[in-house]
């Protein structure tokens, strides 16, 4: 049986402290490492007899707004299908250079997902053989997932924003007030901060 | 606790085998028939309308079901669904539209010939139903005239089953003159259609 | 002569082959997507597959809403099976929130998803039918959804985007008529599937339109990241049902049919043989739950107030059940923070739920593994070097779902 503290002593055996954060959240073991050894870490999982990781379930793109070198997350869901082991591998880029490896070499699945990626948040997958956007229209000149681009089209006339809880006061925890958001407004009035 | 759903528990009897559409006004005598020429041709075109389903998502499926068996659009002379827009009578919208899919909606109606009608299938081709975001076009109605709303998420067969009864009676009632009148002209100018 | 009055791009007199645009509006296409094709003569050279007509950004909606206000986006998703999708989503935030289902809700759960995976295969094999030219078996079959669509309505009330259940359970008890309606289904649709697969499985038209059309060899699929029964066509038994069992699936018996060549024809039969293995486990789903006696048959959620609407003759009466109403309505519940991902066996393939959590009322981050999405990827590859028309049965055989695909 392939136990997550063997993969976890295996990729420490071979990348020493170049992977790091290891967690284990609902039994799913989670690490990550620099961005420039995303395609050595997959190689590694996936050539190596006894962790075989051939599969991979899901690549998308996360943004934690505000943290600097490590806003923008890329992560990987790997699946090993002959001992039923799941893996997540997360890589981290600066907004101002989004730049990691494709791993199209390896998984042919990665094509779509990493385009999907680039066009919700503008992450440049360098090496992909056709990197332009996938479901939204070409034009568009901004990554809508970011954090810091609202939700509704704002041109539009027909719908009152005011009256569906945009906006206004009642921001369903969202809407921004003096002290943050409607939440963190909430917990500043009954006297516990959010840390 | 729970109100069981149950349909058509009182058998109601069959008045008659065939029902008879209702002849319009005129003058009726030995062998002949006399009326205005707009209720005839709007007799004759309101029961047998071609549609072109444009389903792009669930409401497409409830569409299925109402060409099904079970609640058959054929009866209503909608027999021949067809799918070149050169050949249909009415264009049903079933479904979300983005704005990618937007010109693509367009240019399918300017390729209809007149007279032609828009039904609008469900909350989201209507006003962008629970889709409230950038890339969803808030209803069908920013870039084509529509006809005929018919709401709900989906609506249900019985519901698109009502809204092409509702598109017969815009189209028994038509005036033959409406497609060339000014105020039809400056409808479609207002969508940038010449 | 006729340059001088058409102006002709640049490089098209030298050309050797035409383009053909599938585009997005084309009867064949079930769902929004275009294809533009390069054909010569009637060999299709490459294609170029472009998807995003019915972008609806669910994941960017999602970051917005309680968790209750998402499961009617998930229900969009796949929206021929809509209650895969919601039970799919409900277990990952049954697995986040840390809540055990007791038995009867699962086996009842696996009742309605089995039910939703015939659905799905019902409407895929029968406009494999349609496209092939034989348009008898879908309008025959239709029929027999309506019956799944009423045993939806006694339960939930609605027919296709169901948004049924509830984090823990169901939202009520399944009544009789719930039941005499399953048991109706059970007892007309064998007959039905038989005469569906005699009318196709050994039909020389339909046998020479779809074998060895669109074949792909499972180290391909492998790599494309196929799942479902596409995957399974093509010689792996991988499905999420038995290597990471949810919902009691481990208590049944039943058989995973994996085809050989991953051609058209095999996609066919794992799909009509994964009806027959469904029809197995809703009927033993029935039986067990119609061994739970006197108070266990009243059994229908489980105890998570914190998430599940009390009844409302306690709203009405008891203060607790009150505070907990209003908190739930008005999304003063905060969720534990962590991420988690969830799987289930979609009638497509693996539709996976990855769900961040920062402790607020909305998820920070929710994404969808959406198969359609991900094999589609390998349409190119499949239909290389074969004609037209092979390429709207192959496309028709994946069972794409625009609104799964799109998000």
């Amino acid at each position: 049986m392939l136990s997550n503290e063997h993969i976890k002593q295996r990729l420490i055996e071979k990348f020493n402290d170049q992977v790091y954060g290891f967690e284990e959240p609902y039994g799913t073991l989670t690490f990550e490492a620099p961005r420039e050894m995303n395609l050595k870490v997959l190689n590694f999982l996936y050539d190596e007899e006894d962790l075989k990781f051939r599969f991979l379930t899901d690549l998308c793109g996360v943004h934690f707004p505000g943290q600097g070198e490590k806003e923008l997350a890329v992560v990987y869901h790997l699946h090993n299908l002959e001992d039923n082991v799941r893996i997540r591998f997360k890589v981290f880029a600066p907004l101002s250079k989004p730049d990691i490896y494709t791993a199209t070499g390896l998984f042919s699945s990665a094509n779509w997902m990493e385009r999907e990626t680039y066009d919700f948040y503008g992450i440049n997958f360098i090496g992909h053989p056709n990197l332009r956007r996938i479901l939204n229209v070409d034009e568009m000149d901004y990554f809508p997932l970011l954090k810091h681009y609202p939700l509704e089209d704002q041109s539009r006339v027909d719908k009152d924003d005011e009256m569906f809880g945009r906006g206004g006061s009642i921001g369903f925890g969202t809407a921004k007030t003096d002290h943050g958001t409607v939440v963190e407004a909430e917990k500043h009035n009954a006297g516990e901060e959010k840390v | 606790m729970s109100r069981p759903v149950s349909f058509n528990i009182k058998k109601k009897p069959l008045v008659s085998d065939i029902s008879m559409a209702e002849m319009p006004e005129g003058h009726q005598g030995e062998g002949f028939f006399a009326t205005t020429l707009d209720s005839v041709i709007g007799l004759a075109r309101k029961n047998s309308i071609w549609p072109l389903p444009f389903a792009t998502s669930c409401c497409g499926i409830e569409f299925m079901a109402t060409m099904g068996a079970h609640y058959d659009l054929a009866r209503f002379g909608s027999e021949r669904v067809g799918f070149s827009p050169r050949q249909c009578d009415l264009l049903m919208v079933m479904g979300t539209i983005a704005k990618k899919m937007g010109p693509v909606v367009k240019q399918v109606y300017l390729q209809m010939a007149e007279p032609r009608w828009v039904i609008a299938v469900g909350a989201c081709a209507s006003s962008g139903g629970i889709f409230d975001t950038y890339s969803v076009l808030q209803g069908i109605d920013q870039v084509i005239p529509v006809d005929v709303y018919v709401p709900g998420c989906p609506p249900r067969p019985e519901a698109i089953l009502d809204g092409v009864m509702n598109i017969q009676k815009l189209v028994g009632k038509e005036s033959l003159r409406r497609r060339s009148s000014p105020g039809y002209k400056t409808l479609l100018e207002s969508y940038g259609i010449q | 002569m006729s340059e001088q009055h058409i102006k002709l791009p640049e490089g098209s007199i030298e050309k050797t082959t035409t383009t053909l645009n599938l585009g997005p509006t084309h009867p064949a296409t079930h769902g929004v997507m275009q294809n533009i094709l390069e054909l010569d003569g009637e060999r299709i050279v490459s294609a170029e597959q472009t998807v995003g007509y019915i972008h609806r950004a669910f994941e960017k909606i999602a970051e917005r809403r309680p968790l209750y206000q998402i499961t009617p986006l998930t229900d969009r998703l796949n929206y021929c099976s809509s209650p895969i999708n919601n039970m799919g989503w409900h277990l990952t935030c049954e697995k986040l929130l840390g809540v055990q289902t007791p038995k009867r809700v699962d086996y009842l759960r696996i009742i309605i998803m089995e039910l939703a995976r015939i659905s799905d295969h019902l409407i895929c094999n029968s406009i494999v039918g349609v496209d092939s030219g034989a348009y008898t078996g879908f309008l025959y079959v239709m029929q027999y959804r309506e019956l799944i669509y009423e045993i939806y309505e006694e339960i939930c009330g609605s027919r296709l985007t169901t948004n049924i259940g509830r984090i823990g359970g169901f939202e009520r008890n399944f009544n009789d008529i719930a039941f005499r309606k399953i048991e109706k289904f059970l007892d007309e649709y064998p007959r039905v599937l038989k005469e569906f697969e005699n009318l196709f499985t050994r039909n020389r038209i339909f046998m020479d339109r779809t074998i060895g059309v669109g074949s792909i060899s499972a180290e391909r699929a492998l790599n494309y990241g196929f799942t479902g029964p596409n995957l399974r066509a093509a010689g792996v038994d991988y499905d999420v049902r038995v290597h990471s069992p949810y919902s009691s699936y481990e208590d049944f018996e039943f058989d995973i049919p994996v085809g050989t060549t991953g051609d058209c024809y095999d996609r066919f039969l794992v799909r009509n043989q994964e009806m027959w293995q469904s029809l197995r486990l809703i009927r033993d789903a029935y039986q067990k739950v119609q061994e739970f006696k006197g108070a266990e048959a009243d059994v229908y959620h489980a105890d998570v107030p914190e998430y599940y609407l009390p009844p409302k003759q306690d709203v009405y009466t008891k203060m607790e059940a009150l505070i907990w109403h209003f908190k739930i309505i008005m999304g003063e519940i905060d969720m534990p923070p962590g991420e988690v991902y969830n799987s289930v066996e979609g009638a497509n393939g693996e539709l996976g739920f990855y769900f961040i959590s920062d402790g607020g009322r909305t998820p920070y981050r929710l994404h969808f593994r959406r198969p359609c999405f991900i094999y589609y990827q390998a349409y190119e590859e499949l239909i290389k070097g074969s004609m037209l028309s092979d390429a709207i049965i192959v496309m028709s055989s994946l069972n794409l779902i625009a609104g799964e695909m799109d998000a």
